[in-house]
This record gives C-alpha cells, sequence and structure tokens, in this order.
C-alpha cells in the first residue's frame, strides 16, 4: 500500500518524492506546524525528565511489571487482529455480503468510540452480573474483568480495526485480477488466497498489524473500564503511567518516555523493513 | 492543477479564522456579572459544593460561584501552575500544602471536616461482610484505591491498624471507581467513602469498621483563599459560608464529620 508499483531507480532525496516533482510550498507550511505539533510535546518531555534518575526510575518492580505486561498483552492482542482482522478484512473486501456498508461501520465502530465506552460495553456484557458474564460465572466459575484476559479482550476490541482498515485498502487497491488468473491456471479459491492475495497485500498487513500493536500497546481507556488495575495483572505501562501522574510526575515521565521509545522501534524497524523491499 | 489546491487552503484559512473568531468571541461579548468567585474544589465536594452555590448566589445577589471540580492533586498542581482560582478546597493535608509551598495560598488553610472509610456491599450484603478481615480471601473480591492517591493511602492505613493485608481484585485510580465496581456487582465489597455510600442512593449499603478512625484512615477536607485572588472578599465570604451553618448542615446531610 505505501510503495508505487515500479519503483524508482533514482535515489531519494529529501525535496523530491519518488517520481521526482518538487511540492509546491503551500505544503510545506502547514506540514512543519503539523510536525511541531507531535514532536514538540515529545521534546518537552524528554527535557522534563528527571535523567539522573531515569534507569531507576524504568527499572523499579512495578514499571517492569508493567512494560512486560504490555509487550506480552499487545503482541497477544495483535496476534488475536491478525488471526481474525484479516478474514473480516477479506469478507469487507472480496464478498458480496447484504449491507456490507452496514457491517463495515459496525467493525470501524471502535475508532470512533471512546475507549472507556468500549470497555463499558465489555463490562457490561463479561461483566459478573452481564449477561454473558454471569453464565460465565455460574457455568465455569469464571470472571472475565481484573484477568490479563480482559486486557486483551479490550486492547483487541479497540486495535483490530486498525488492521482491518488497513488490510481492508490494501486488498481493494490491489485488486482481484491476479486471483482471477490464478484461477483460470486451476488454483483452488484456498490456494489463491495463500499463494497470491496474501503475498500481494503483504505489506499492508504488516503496517496494520503494526497499527494494531501501537494502538493496543497505548491501550489506556478500555483496560482501565473494563480490567481494572493491578499491578502484573492487569496494570499495563499506560495505566502506571495515569496512576504515577497523580503523584510521582517524574516516574510517570520517565514511563511515558519508554512507552515512546518502545513504539518508535517498533514503527522504526517495521517500517525499515518495508522500505528495503522485504516482503 | 494550481486553482484546486488554493481553493482548498483559502477554506482551510477560513475555517481556521473562524475558528479562533468564535473561540474570542465566546467569553468576551457574555454579559459578565459584576462579581464571579472561581473555587476548585475535590470531586468528592461536588454534590455539597453545588448545594452550597446555589444558596450562596441567592445569599449574595449579583455573584456568581464558577465550580472546577477534579482530583486534590490535580487542583492543587493547577493552582501552583497559576490557573486563575479564588478558593482552593482539597481533600487531603498534604496537597493542599503543595499550594501552600508554592505560596499560592493566603493565610491560613482551614480544615473544617473528615471524610471516613467504610466497606461498600451490596444492599442486604450477600456476603456477610463484618470488617476488613472478613474481606481477606478469594471468597469476597474487593476493589480498593490505589496507594498513589489519596483513598489508597487511607485504605493502606487501615489496613495497618487492623493487621491485614487485602488481596483486591483491581486498584482503582478514584474511589468512585471503586464505588462503581460495587454498583455494577463486578466485586463483593469495596472501600469507599461514607459520602460515596450515601450518594449512590441504595445501590450499596455501607458497613462501618473500627480501623476507619486509625491514624491516617480518615481524610481531612481543606478550605483556602488563592493568593492573588482577583475578589479577595467574595473567597472569604464563600469561606466562612462553607464553615458555617449552612455549611455544616449541607456537609452533615452528605455524610461528612465536621471538625
Amino acid at each position: 500500500m505505501t510503495r508505487a508499483a515500479p519503483s524508482s531507480p533514482r535515489t531519494r532525496s529529501s525535496r523530491t518524492g519518488s517520481t521526482g516533482h518538487t511540492l509546491p510550498w503551500p505544503v510545506w507550511v502547514p506540514a512543519v506546524v503539523g510536525f511541531g505539533l507531535i514532536a514538540v510535546p515529545v521534546a518537552g518531555l524528554v527535557l522534563r525528565a528527571d535523567w539522573p534518575n531515569f534507569l531507576t526510575l524504568i527499572t523499579s518492580d512495578a514499571a517492569l511489571d508493567a512494560l512486560r505486561l504490555s509487550l506480552q498483552t499487545g503482541l497477544t492482542s495483535t496476534a488475536l487482529c491478525l488471526l481474525f482482522g484479516t478474514p473480516l478484512a477479506l469478507v469487507l473486501a472480496r464478498s458480496d455480503l447484504p449491507g456490507l456498508p452496514v457491517w463495515r461501520s459496525i467493525v470501524l465502530l471502535p475508532l470512533v468510540l471512546p475507549p472507556v465506552v468500549g470497555g463499558l460495553t465489555l463490562l457490561f456484557l463479561l461483566g459478573r452480573t452481564g449477561p454473558v458474564g454471569q453464565l460465565l460465572d455460574a457455568w465455569f466459575g469464571v470472571t472475565v474483568p481484573f484477568s490479563t484476559v480482559a486486557v486483551v479482550i479490550a486492547q483487541t476490541f479497540v486495535a483490530m480495526p486498525f488492521l482491518v482498515v488497513s488490510l481492508e485498502g490494501a486488498l481493494r487497491t490491489a485488486g482481484d485480477r491476479y486471483e482471477a488468473v490464478a484461477a483460470t491456471l486451476g488454483a483452488s479459491p484456498m490456494t489463491a488466497l495463500r499463494r497470491v492475495t496474501i503475498p500481494v497485500v503483504l505489506p499492508g498487513l504488516v503496517s496494520g498489524a503494526v497499527l494494531a500493536f501501537a494502538r493496543a500497546l497505548g491501550e489506556f481507556g478500555a483496560t482501565v473500564a473494563f480490567a481494572g488495575s493491578l499491578q502484573g495483572t492487569t496494570r499495563t505501562l499506560p495505566l502506571l503511567i495515569y496512576l504515577d501522574s497523580q503523584d510521582d510526575l517524574d516516574s510517570a515521565v520517565a514511563l511515558s518516555l519508554l512507552l515512546v521509545v518502545v513504539a518508535v522501534v517498533v514503527i522504526v524497524a517495521t517500517r525499515t523493513r518495508d522500505a528495503s523491499g522485504v516482503r | 492543477m494550481t486553482r484546486v489546491p488554493r481553493l482548498v487552503l483559502a477554506a482551510l484559512a477560513a475555517a481556521v479564522a473562524l475558528g479562533v473568531a468564535a473561540c474570542g468571541g465566546s467569553g468576551g461579548e457574555q454579559q459578565a456579572p459584576p462579581r464571579t468567585l472561581t473555587v476548585s474544589a475535590a470531586a468528592s465536594l461536588t454534590d455539597v459544593y453545588g448545594q452550597l452555590k446555589t444558596q450562596f448566589e441567592q445569599a449574595e445577589p449579583g455573584t456568581e460561584v464558577r465550580l472546577n471540580f477534579g482530583g486534590s492533586d490535580t487542583l492543587a498542581q493547577q493552582i501552583v501552575q497559576g490557573a486563575p482560582a479564588d478558593v482552593l478546597a482539597t481533600a487531603s493535608t498534604r496537597t493542599m500544602q503543595t499550594a501552600q509551598q508554592a505560596g499560592r495560598i493566603q493565610g491560613q488553610p482551614v480544615t473544617y471536616a473528615t471524610n471516613q472509610l467504610q466497606v461498600a456491599v451490596r444492599p442486604g450484603n450477600p456476603k456477610q461482610v463484618t470488617g476488613l478481615p472478613s474481606l481477606v480471601g478469594p471468597q469476597v473480591t474487593e476493589s480498593v484505591c490505589a496507594p498513589a492517591v489519596p483513598c489508597g493511602a487511607a485504605t493502606e492505613a487501615a489496613e495497618r491498624a487492623a493487621g491485614v493485608t487485602l488481596d483486591p481484585v483491581s486498584e482503582e485510580q478514584d474511589v468512585r471507581s471503586v464505588l462503581q465496581r460495587v454498583t455494577t456487582g463486578n466485586v463483593d465489597a469495596g472501600l469507599v467513602y461514607v459520602t460515596d455510600v450515601r450518594s449512590a442512593d441504595g445501590q450499596v449499603q455501607g458497613i462501618d469498621f473500627p480501623q476507619a478512625t486509625a491514624q491516617g484512615a480518615a481524610q481531612s477536607y481543606l478550605i483556602g483563599a488563592v493568593a492573588g485572588s482577583q475578589d479577595a472578599g467574595l473567597a472569604d465570604s464563600w469561606i466562612r459560608f462553607v464553615t458555617g451553618p449552612q455549611g455544616d448542615a449541607a456537609l452533615t446531610q452528605a455524610g461528612f464529620r465536621l471538625r
């Protein structure tokens, strides 16, 4: 999705895009303002940090527990997003299901819903007095809220649309001509999906997975409403940061920077893979 | 080619200009009442102060009280950072000291009320909770405030006094979240303040326990005038009102204890 089909043999220069024409100047001013809006606050975080104690702050028990839990739940949610979101995007992009726009808008609901609303809806459904939670409690003695599973469910809920949108866009851009050709050559629908469709949209799938992971990593509202907050079980990095912001700002700032670093590493790692032509 | 971006830019510029104009306009065009008082108050005072605001505005015609509710820590930080307020009312001594040490409080703040913890349970007390020791163990699930926030510090003090360590399923950011866990039936019990139990209108039942009065377990409510207030006289009137008979009545009714 991010790559133009015939890639230019020339190396990129900073002022010209891959097709060679210069950007008109009115693009630059708002672009710089937009960049500043994102970058300046992060720089402010760097300035505010208590650097002499930085290492101590990010290696406290609470911080390490939160980091481990964040990575663990973030990766699990991303895997679930891939498992359920990929077929979902295929259905939305390629099927002739009646009422597709309605189904799509339901899938995209978590994008527009405030995360805390998502968390409350999950709580009303799966909480101990909710219609499903009641049955789980009565039949299996299982309580979903306040567990690590609840964190994963909340993260998957908010992150899945990012994967679906990204992948559906890639599927639509790629079109279905290759699959049609594969079918004429005798490939079964499953083979065409596995050998043609997925490889063609792999960059879109990767960037969708990265977006979903980043969203899961930063998840706060749905988690705090649905899963609660307990060290080592449900208190992910964003929850710890918010808690610390009440009484230990230095720790909150240090952990925020840690989260920024993790996010940047993930984005850069996958972006460079994408740009260097690894498919 | 060049016409379209210009049109887009012009539209954007117009939108920005309109937005800025709208922001500027709303403040200036209001017909300001002669005297306004801005009170930054702890969230747990929402009901009491809302009620007192109406009474105060009736008692002092031509005044308007603006109430800004939030966590005491947040409010104290805002005032330290120079937020415009005339009165600060916190739910802990520590947060008032934060504002005091920054030189933002005029004179000496007054401690006028306290609030105590209770165990909130579902009506009828189905799990037969009696006190803190009865909460320990997996048969009763409970939710408490995180130790970092004032109600969590109070909970810890009560635990120490009782010689028990609770095993909460969740440590919440604020006391209202703890209450919500109980009212929605997701936990069997929660440690909240008497005022929270009262405000739940019968959705929960409050159970007293002896350690609620222990050192550090009770929460103090302080009020002080902010230094450099626009209307120091009016700020003092509000403080006298809150600490006077009408304030006492409203506080008592909400479940606060007077000091």
